[in-house]
């Protein structure tokens, strides 16, 4: 079982010092990622999923932002401990991200061969030719069409779905331990974003990678994801298997990310449901659980004391008893609603749709 | 891009005739007569003028006079007597145009340097130290530096000579004076432009390969912050190696700077009218190879 750990943060704290006051960005996250697994981090904008990997891949900018607690290991090495050089090493070759937007991660003024090259050519060592067959050989792996001539092609020349390809490509060059997807598909539109699904999908099976994904939409969840972590204000609040998140969800945050997806099924009239209000100020977050707020269902406790994190066996039984790492690959939500003395109550997400979920 | 360049060409021949016909009617408009002289005779004073064509009517005199320059010609200077304009610009230009371009090779090289450093060390001692100087340069005007200078190299150290022309180390001083403004617009300019690229997407991304800070300031950093300092460079270089009259005549140089001002002083109207066309041809040339350039940075600025 340990063996097969890629990569772990435990109880990662990461704050920035901002004029207004010290922002607690992420506040105490665990979780882990098995060889061979995609792992999908949900949550809405300023939840902290962003700033929580760009601490794992070493990109915060260390002026204002610094690790206040936690570790982050790879294969067992603590990556806080490396010097910036030793993590510079790691960048790009074991560690690699694709961003967002691909309109404005892409140096307008290289081409995107070139582009593609360079993280190949600096941990590899290589010549200037050697890295142009890996990477054509990178691009006929995305399929992307005519990858000589496209190498020679300025981003700007390029479709946004085309971009998104050069972006994987140059992140997958150096064959990358884990793959950060940092909301892959977001600048896209719909039918791009199924391409770039089916791709990152493919390229999991050819190319001996784990994929961290990052989104707010759950639709590229359910088709990428083997477990997910959903995070709200700094934490994580629910995990579990795709399957059990999807259809058993335990907190009503993963409620309202679920009933926010549009569907079929419902009628045309009734609006796109949203959660009210807005995530809290992480300046200074509340005592109690961060979503009482906004949730519905909240009792005076949940605004009092932290929610303790209740894991459930398979037969969806809270489990109290377990620790370690049963602990950490079970499913698990941070809600006082599941408590043993709470008076237990369903979410609101009943199986609809076809049997995936989707 | 030839259809892009010879739109430039055409748009710059359009700008150069309507310089060479305003200064021709504005030079008309100075008072006063270059010939008027108590000491000589009204006869000889009006042979003089038909010499020059100044007692026809103006309409002739600006269709003579752009006939002539269509065939590259810009008359006899009227104080420099029996020299033509081509003559005295073909003799004082190259003086000017060495100092300046040597000057602006420098100060391109320093300015941007400086620029780099100073985003770099944004907020620390090295950016506040040139900032000063930045400053410094630019509100220093070049008679104020120039004798500062002098005073200190040639005088007192003696290490480098007060006036001259001709030996390459009496070129170091002028280049200095003449080029600290643009050192200090630079790197200021490139500064803020550096500044501007550093929170950029996708220096992130560079960074996110792994890339020595070196390396994303060079290679990707670098060119990007280019762009908005290239189009200055058509106006720098044409206002640099036109000549200064201060530095030159400070230093004693035989370049154009002094002609610019003594063509006016002198109502040396071919002069006056040779010197603003010669400028204008220039500027617009070295424009116009600035946005080729432009678009060897900038490749979205290309045009197929």
């Amino acid at each position: 079982m340990e063996n097969n750990r890629l990569l772990e943060v435990k109880n990662l704290v990461v704050s920035f010092d901002t004029f207004q006051g010290v922002v607690q960005a992420v506040r105490g996250v665990t979780w882990h990622l098995n060889k061979k697994e995609t792992i999908a981090i949900v949550g809405e904008s300023g939840c902290g999923k962003t700033v929580s990997i760009q601490t794992v891949i070493g990109l915060n900018s260390k002026a204002n932002g610094s690790v206040r607690n936690g570790e982050i290991l790879l294969e067992g090495k603590n990556l806080l401990d490396l010097s910036v050089s030793e993590m510079r090493k790691l960048q790009g070759n074991q560690l690699s991200i694709i961003f967002q937007d691909p309109f404005t991660f892409l140096n307008p003024t290289m081409t995107v061969g070139e582009q593609i090259m360079e993280p190949f050519i600096q941990h590899y060592h290589v010549s200037k030719s050697e890295a142009r067959e890996k990477a054509i050989e990178i691009l006929k792996l995305i399929s992307l069409p005519q990858p000589e001539e496209n190498m020679k092609r300025y981003p700007h020349q390029l479709s946004g779905g085309m971009r998104q390809r050069i972006m994987v490509a140059m992140a997958l060059i150096c064959n990358p331990k884990v793959l950060f997807a940092d909301e892959p598909t977001t600048a896209l539109d719909v039918t791009i974003q199924a391409q770039i699904i089916e791709l990152m999908n493919s390229l999991k099976e050819k190319v001996d990678t784990s994929i961290v994904l990052i989104t707010h939409d759950m639709g590229v969840v359910a088709n990428m994801a083997d477990r997910i972590y959903v995070m709200y204000a700094g934490q994580i609040v629910e995990h579990g298997d795709s399957d059990t998140v999807f259809h058993n969800p335990k907190h009503p945050y993963t409620w309202g990310l679920l009933n926010s997806v549009p569907r079929l099924d419902k009628k045309v009239a009734d609006d796109l449901y949203s959660i009210p209000g807005t995530p809290p100020d992480l300046i200074a977050p509340p005592k109690g659980c961060a979503f009482a707020a906004r949730c519905k269902y909240a009792m005076n406790i949940c605004k009092d004391c932290q929610p303790p994190q209740i894991h459930f066996d398979e037969n969806d039984e809270v489990c109290l008893s377990l620790s370690g790492q049963a602990a950490e690959n079970s499913h698990y939500a941070s809600c006082w609603l599941n408590h043993p003395e709470c008076i237990r109550r369903n979410g609101p997400v009943k199986r609809e749709g076809n049997a995936d979920g989707k | 891009m030839l259809k892009y360049i010879s739109k430039k060409v055409l748009i710059a021949l359009a700008t150069v005739f309507v310089l060479a016909t305003a200064t021709f009617f504005l030079v008309k408009l100075i008072p006063g007569d270059p010939f008027l002289n108590d000491k000589i005779p009204v006869a000889v004073q009006d042979k003089q003028r038909a010499f020059y064509g100044l007692d026809k009517p103006l309409p002739q005199q600006y269709l003579t006079y752009m006939g002539n320059l269509l065939k590259g010609e810009l008359g006899y200077s009227i104080k420099k007597t029996g020299r033509t304009v081509v003559d005295i610009i073909a003799e004082a230009f190259p003086v000017s145009a060495k100092l300046g371009l040597t000057s602006l090779v420098f100060a391109e090289l320093i300015g941007l340097t400086f620029g780099i450093l100073c985003a770099q060390f944004r907020g620390k001692f090295p950016d506040y130290f040139l900032m000063v100087l930045a400053v410094l340069g630019i509100a220093l005007p070049s008679m104020v530096l120039g004798p500062i200078l002098r005073l200190i190299l040639g005088v007192k150290l003696r290490i480098l000579p007060v006036t001259g022309w001709g030996d390459w180390d009496q070129m170091i001083m002028p280049a200095i004076v003449l080029g600290l403004g643009t050192i200090a617009g630079n790197t200021r300019s490139m500064r803020a432009s550096m500044l501007a690229i550093t929170t950029q997407d996708y220096i992130k991304t560079a960074r996110a390969k792994g890339l020595p800070p070196i390396k994303v300031i060079l290679k990707h950093q670098f060119k990007n912050s280019l762009v908005p300092i290239i189009p200055n460079l058509g106006v720098q270089i044409a206002s640099v190696m036109m000549g200064s009259f201060v530095v030159e005549s400070m230093f004693l140089i035989p370049g154009l700077g002094r002609y610019f001002v003594d063509s006016i002083t002198n109502l040396d109207y071919p002069l006056i009218m040779g010197l603003t066309v010669f400028y204008g041809v220039f500027l617009v040339t070295m424009n116009l190879l600035v946005d080729v350039l432009y678009g060897l940075i900038d490749p979205r600025i290309r045009v197929k």
